[in-house]
């Protein structure tokens, strides 16, 4: 069985608008539309979309947070909201926006805390604990109050904090916004090796494309309540087609840019010293081949496509879907 | 890493309700922690809280400076009305008051927070927001209450002796109740902060005074619409064993308890279905 089911999840808000002096209208907002999910164990799965396309108003409801307004949703065999606190013992969720901790103890008090809140026992906590101390470097704040301790070492705590009772799935919402480069790259080296281990399935949300490219091998991509996209980076990339260029440096400048088989020219920079090749049926050896028989070549490089672009591209056109 | 972090460790289910117990005490002494962190700045809410109660009963007194009865009833027994009420209000509001902050958990994320944790939804907030500089407020009260009920020269019998007792309880499980169906309503209505406050503290001072000296639809809404009348009034009329100048049974008086839990029940089914329409905030 999948450790998340969900089918034709939605979710309606009713919001009220003025509409004149006194009078207000009552109007439909659909945050979640409809939204199928299957998650294996061990998925690392990147959710992303938009602003306000609904990808906390999806966690929200399969943490327990948010009733549906539709479908169903199980995770680990659960229903969320129904079985929240049975399910609350089995997942871990990070909110970048909320915290688990206590403002005014010191880090390790929260920790200690969590224990009784879980009920876990102490030997496995306190096992727990030590990875994550080492894993994360916590010791050095441990025995700082949590509102003296920056974004980053919060987050670090918070990571913390949900993973010390063994949770099956981690939810994680926005877990490196706001965070300075030094402390997104142990946040991500963190959930990366969480994720080589196998065991934890994990669920992520993000607007940093780079945390999916270094953690995820498949994306949902959500837009208007809806899944657009549901698959690997590679899927993504060739469905909306995006490509691989080659960059080649000449020598000098030839009169017409050579044509190649598979390979189109992109663009010609540099007063024809810099010619661009996409990659489309041919490889980048035969490109290389092509060129070196017809012109002086000083340099190769090979430009990876650009995600961020692919997905700004696919958030520009709805008509796609 | 992959042995430590991911092996399971959950309580068999027997554990659980024991296991509940341990973990809302150490939400306890976790806001005691944090309270008593700032020492000097707890000791003077301490003192400064016994201020609002104090007004009451004095209110009550100045009253009775300028007139010997109020609503047909002496100060001696106006002085059990009070102190069953403000007892009963300052524990409520010391034990459920914060309850009404609902709003700002929501809106400072502490709500979404509580309801990923195994435990129930409303102990861990009351815990976590626990005022304990209201502990002076409750002590206080309960003062009043053993100094009127000593002072009012009652008949005691076995029956009374244990209404005494559970009176006070059950008015401090209605208020209680009180707070949280009135909290509730923000769940839908997030600006209700003043029409709650209307409520819980109106039923405060409703029942600080017999309520033969409110008239009409008013009294009659308080009283009975929302049950107010059986906080303090009728558990008054019962120890002190006078008739009802209204005209009600005497074994009015000892419905008082039952009157609490049907009003618990309430809360309870409110604050259910307010967790169901509740729509957390952006992001």
């Amino acid at each position: 069985m999948s450790v998340i089911e969900v089918h034709g999840l939605r979710k309606e808000f009713t919001v009220r608008v003025k509409a004149g002096r006194l009078r207000r209208e009552k109007r439909m907002v659909t945050a979640v539309d409809g939204v199928d999910l299957r998650v294996e164990r061990g998925e690392m799965l990147g959710y992303i979309g938009p602003n306000g396309a609904g990808k906390s108003t999806t966690l929200k409801m399969l943490t327990g947070v948010l009733m549906p307004s539709a479908g169903q949703a199980r995770v680990c065999g659960l229903r969320p909201v129904a079985e929240r606190t049975r399910l609350a013992l089995r997942i871990g969720v990070v909110f970048g926006q909320r915290s688990q901790l206590w403002w005014d103890l010191p880090l390790r008090d929260s920790f200690d805390l969590l224990r009784h809140v879980y009920r876990v026992p102490a030997a496995g906590h306190a096992a727990r604990l030590r990875r994550c101390r080492d894993l994360l470097d916590l010791d050095e704040f441990l025995d700082t109050p949590v509102r003296q301790l920056s974004l980053g070492q919060r987050m670090r705590g918070e990571l913390t904090a949900a993973l010390l009772h063994g949770p099956e799935v981690l939810f994680l919402d926005e877990p490196t916004i706001g965070l300075d480069v030094v402390s997104k790259q142990a946040v991500r080296g963190f959930l990366a090796e969480l994720g080589r281990a196998g065991d934890t399935t994990l669920v992520l949300t993000t607007h940093d494309l780079a945390d999916i490219e270094r953690l995820c091998r498949r994306l949902v991509v959500i837009d208007h309540g809806r899944v657009v996209h549901d698959g690997s980076i590679a899927a993504l990339h060739s469905r909306y087609g995006s490509r691989r260029l080659v960059v080649a440096e000449l020598d000098t400048a030839l009169a017409a840019p050579p044509t190649l088989p598979g390979a189109p020219l992109h663009r010609v920079e540099a007063d024809g010293h810099r010619l661009v090749y996409a990659l489309e049926s041919a490889g980048v050896a035969e490109v290389v081949a092509g060129l070196a028989g017809l012109a002086a070549l000083r340099d190769i490089s090979i430009v990876e496509p650009d995600i961020e672009e692919v997905v700004a591209r696919l958030y520009r056109s709805p008509a796609q879907v | 890493m992959a042995e430590t972090l991911a092996e399971p460790a959950r309580p068999a289910e027997a554990d659980r309700a024991s296991g509940g117990l341990a973990a809302y005490r150490a939400l306890l002494r976790a806001q005691a922690r944090s309270q008593t962190a700032y020492r000097t700045s707890f000791v003077v809410d301490l003192v400064g809280n016994v201020g609002a109660t104090v007004f009451d009963v004095v209110t009550v007194l100045v009253l009775f400076g300028v007139t010997t009865e109020l609503g047909g009833f002496t100060l001696r027994e106006a002085l059990v009305i009070v102190g069953i009420s403000s007892f009963a209000f300052a524990t409520a509001d010391l034990l459920v008051g914060n309850i009404e902050r609902l709003p700002r958990y929501v809106r400072t994320g502490l709500f979404d927070a509580v309801l990923v944790r195994p435990l129930g939804a409303l102990p861990q907030l009351l815990l976590m927001d626990l005022p304990l500089r209201k502990v002076s407020r409750a002590l206080f009260g309960l003062a009043v209450l053993v100094v009127a009920v000593t002072s009012a020269g009652i008949d005691w019998t076995p029956g009374r002796l244990a209404l005494v007792v559970v009176a006070p309880v059950a008015a401090v499980v209605f208020f209680g109740a009180v707070f949280v169906t009135t909290a509730t309503v923000s769940f839908y209505w997030i600006d209700s902060g003043e029409l709650a406050n209307s409520v819980t503290y109106g039923g405060r001072d409703f029942t600080s005074y017999p309520i033969t000296v409110y008239d009409g639809w008013f009294r009659a809404l308080f009283a009975y619409g929302m049950g107010f009348a059986f906080v303090s009034y009728h558990p008054a009329l019962a120890l002190l064993g006078r008739a009802d100048p209204l005209g009600l049974p005497a074994w009015v008086g000892w419905t008082a308890p039952g009157v609490a839990l049907v009003a618990a029940a309430v809360a309870a089914v409110a604050w259910r279905v307010g967790i169901r329409h509740y729509r957390s905030t952006g992001s």
